[in-house]
């Protein structure tokens, strides 16, 4: 998550010389003891969670002991935050405020540029109180501007000792975004003490979700926005995505069960932001709920989208495998269709299957998509761009409808008896192996002509026509062979693909 | 007329050598677009498609002043997401007026600098996260259509100018337009990330100025405040034109970030709901299902424009 909690943020904060609260991170009711024992017994006990409103939560506790404080500790620690599970509290020393404000840095998509917003009235719901908060420009160079900064504090009813000291807050709060590569880092409430001094007494900070990979010393494991602690599966999938940049793979998990009056859960596969978008609120609207959102596209190789089907089929209870992108793709849609197929192949499947593949080449794509069905007990059907979306939405719901097979169990992948024993070559990511013994010169032929090149006819078999270094990023086009081999009856070729966390 | 390329533009390609620049030049130039000359640094004296590669943009600009009559007006930019920044401030600083940002991951901070230095410059840019823009009939920036021959039987010229923050849906837009007899006169693909150079409501007041465009049609997404934006424009009356709208992402929920960078709610802001309820008052049509599109462009254009 490329969120931070309070913690590590004030550490940010702290790091560019804006003070923060004296405190540190509990894990359990002793650490919590000990934290508050170093802070003289009173203190303040917060959960670290992403939300708002943690006091009305009862996730902040005023405590006036170390004891108290192991008491709120162990009260907080399990505590279930949104879909969130508290495991971490600050212990922090409790500070008498006198006044407080409220400072944020955010990016002002309109002008395309950072903005400070500033409220010398803070507190929750400031936001709101648009008219008492001031927003002052910000170069992404340079800073906030000086000048109308100083305006804005000479105007106000701060000391002048306050002025200066909220100034050089603000002036941190921005180094803090700029040096990080923060898309909001907000202070709330930045507090005025009633011994002068300032302090960030929360922060907020969220880190650009591009600019993590520039950033590993932030420790942020997956960068990615969602409203839940990563999954198993969103942890397998963000490695699948970190592994291999041809194209784009995006999946999150929102659905373990169908809602209430949903015709039922769907695995959904899309391509395309937009057409992604797109699909999943047609087949939401034609009564189903979907087990997740994914997107694999920008030309993703073969490989890529087989570990996504793999990844969504791992997800039980499923009524059915819906795909769908814009439906007008410039990509060459038949890689995506080869990775489909094996997996489909592999899984044995036995859930209908919808899958719209328009685009360039969208002809070839969808016959070798429905080649499977051919293999596998599901029906299997493939659209094009002339089959709009509300219509292979209707299609899949009365095949779902139609279906005498239960609902998905998941299962381990089938592999030829070949593997393990006949000739192998490595290759990124994984291993491809050929039948030797069964390559007559039937196989042998069709091996070579769907290799790509890969592969010429040696003493009547198939011997490797480019270097083994050569070989190892070829995995699209081994899985085309493997596919076509396949579907040519000859099945000679496997290529054994490695996921990891998934096997 | 059309909106930002049309064959009269001069463009260059920065990474033209690479894998996505050697692709993307055959569809520019098989389409027709007046490609005069490539960048790749270590690579000059190269041709792709072509078209000569040179060391620097300054080193192209030079060429396209006497070799092709002027300077250039366009840069597509085909580098890895972390080598954008400086190559369109190389741009920029070249003097290239326009640029087209295609790599999808580019840091939002290198998006802000790129726009403080075309705000100091004077230029400005498409992108990043762009799949680029097409003018039917007249050229293309960037990757729309894929291939040149695809890209001309997908997209018809006409009197729609399509304005989305999705790539794949820019093509599919149109497509399903041309399939109702409606043609297009640019096709703008904002980009998907959050800080975007041309924005929704800039293209929808290049499309109100242009002659060719006589209504506009936008596939939005939840996130940010593009369309409400927009909906200011109509408001306002400076965007006067008929605007259908479709905005996806109705069955997503706040906090998760669907796809795009740009693509989250965010403190109840940028909601599906927001953005209909928005486009709406300011008199804009916005269909509930995608296909519907063709359909309401139909009601407020009348019969299919004549094309061609």
């Amino acid at each position: 998550m490329a969120r931070l909690h309070e913690f590590e943020g004030k550490r940010l904060l702290s790091g560019r010389g804006l003070e923060v609260p004296r405190g540190s991170i509990a894990c359990s009711p002793d650490e919590a003891e000990a934290a508050a024992i170093a802070l003289g017994g009173a203190c303040v006990v917060k959960v670290q969670a992403w939300t708002t409103g943690r006091k009305a939560l009862g996730g902040v506790a005023l405590v006036e002991t170390a004891r108290e404080a192991r008491h709120a500790a162990a009260r907080m620690l399990g505590m279930q935050v949104g879909n969130f599970a508290v495991d971490r509290v600050l212990v922090e020393e409790r500070v008498e405020i006198a006044r407080e404000l409220f400072v944020s840095m955010y990016i002002d998509d309109a002008a395309r540029a950072p903005r400070i917003l500033l409220s010398l009235s803070g507190g929750s719901g400031v936001e709101a109180r648009g008219d008492a908060a001031m927003r002052l420009e910000c170069d992404p160079l340079d800073g906030v501007n000086e000048a109308e900064l100083a305006g804005v504090l000479r105007r106000s009813d701060l000391s002048e000792p306050e002025r200066e000291a909220v100034a050089e807050a603000v002036r941190q709060v921005f180094a803090v975004a700029r040096a990080h590569e923060a898309r909001s880092v907000e202070i709330n409430p930045l507090a005025i003490l009633r011994d002068g001094r300032v302090v960030a007494a929360d922060c907020r900070v969220t880190i650009d979700d591009y600019a993590v990979f520039r950033h590993p010393d932030l420790g942020i494991e997956i960068a990615r926005e969602l409203d839940h602690p990563p999954t198993v599966l969103e942890r397998i999938a963000y490695r699948v995505e970190q592994a291999d940049h041809r194209g784009t793979f995006y999946f999150a998990q929102l659905n373990t069960k169908p809602e209430i009056g949903s015709k039922g859960l769907v695995g959904f596969h899309g391509a395309g932001g937009g057409g992604s978008m797109m699909s999943m609120d047609a087949i939401t609207n034609a009564g189903f709920t979907i087990a997740n959102f994914c997107d694999t596209s920008g030309n993703p190789s073969a490989a890529k989208v087989y570990r996504a089907a793999r990844i969504i089929l791992s997800q039980p209870g499923l009524c059915g495998y819906f795909g769908s992108g814009s439906g007008v793709a410039s990509q060459e849609q038949f890689w995506s269709a080869y990775g489909l197929a094996k997996a489909f192949w592999e899984l044995n499947l036995d859930i209908p299957v919808v899958i719209r593949l328009g685009g360039n080449a969208e002809d070839r794509a969808v016959e070798i998509l429905e080649s499977v069905g051919a293999t596998v007990p599901a029906t299997i059907e493939g659209y094009r761009k002339d089959d709009p979306p509300r219509k292979i939405a209707d299609r899949f719901a009365a095949l779902v409808a139609g279906s005498v097979r239960g609902e998905w169990r998941s299962r381990r992948a089938r592999v030829p008896a070949f593997v393990g024993s006949a000739r192998s070559y490595a290759i990124n990511g994984g291993t491809v192996w050929l039948d030797e013994a069964s390559c007559d010169a039937e196989a042998t032929a069709m091996v070579v002509r769907h290799g790509a090149g890969l592969f010429d006819s040696r003493e009547g078999r198939p011997a490797l026509a480019v270097g083994e270094d050569e070989l190892r990023s070829k995995d699209s086009e081994l899985i085309a062979c493997e596919v076509e081999c396949r579907r040519g009856g000859r099945p000679v070729v496997f290529v054994e693909l490695e996921i990891e966390g998934l096997d | 007329m059309a909106i930002l390329i049309d064959e009269s533009k001069r463009v260059c390609i920065q990474g033209i050598t690479g894998r996505e620049g050697q692709a993307r030049a055959k569809l520019m130039v098989g389409y027709g677009t007046k490609v005069v000359a490539g960048v790749t640094p270590g690579k000059a004296g190269e041709s792709v498609e072509g078209v000569p590669v040179f060391e620097s943009v300054a080193d192209a600009m030079t060429h396209s002043r006497v070799e092709a009559g002027g300077d250039l007006d366009i840069s597509v930019v085909l580098v890895p997401a972390r080598f954008v920044k400086s190559a369109a401030i190389e741009a920029i600083e070249a003097g290239v007026r326009l640029l087209v940002l295609v790599p999808d991951r580019v840091p939002v901070w290198d998006a802000m600098e790129i726009a403080a230095a075309g705000r100091a410059h004077g230029a400005s840019f498409v992108g990043p996260n762009t799949l680029g823009v097409i003018s039917p009939g007249r050229g293309v920036v960037g990757m729309i259509g894929g291939r040149a021959e695809s890209a001309r039987s997908w997209f018809r010229p006409g009197g729609v100018g399509v304005i989305s923050r999705s790539g794949g849906m820019s093509s599919s837009t149109a497509y399903y337009l041309g399939k109702a007899g409606i043609g297009c006169s640019t096709i703008v693909h904002v980009g998907g990330d959050s800080v975007l150079g041309v924005r929704i409501p800039d293209a929808a007041l290049m499309f109100e100025k242009d002659p060719q465009t006589e209504a506009i049609v936008i596939f939005g997404e939840i996130g940010g405040s593009m369309e409400e934006d927009l909906a200011g424009l109509m408001r306002e009356g400076r965007v006067t034109k008929p605007v259908v709208a479709y905005i996806g992402g109705k069955a997503a929920r706040e906090g998760t970030r669907f796809s795009h960078a740009g693509a989250i709610i965010e403190g109840g802001k940028g909601t599906h709901a927001g953005k209909v309820e928005a486009l709406r008052e300011a008199g804009a049509t916005v269909v509930e299902s995608f296909g519907d599109l063709p359909e309401a462009v139909l009601a407020v254009v009348g019969t299919p424009p004549q094309t061609e």
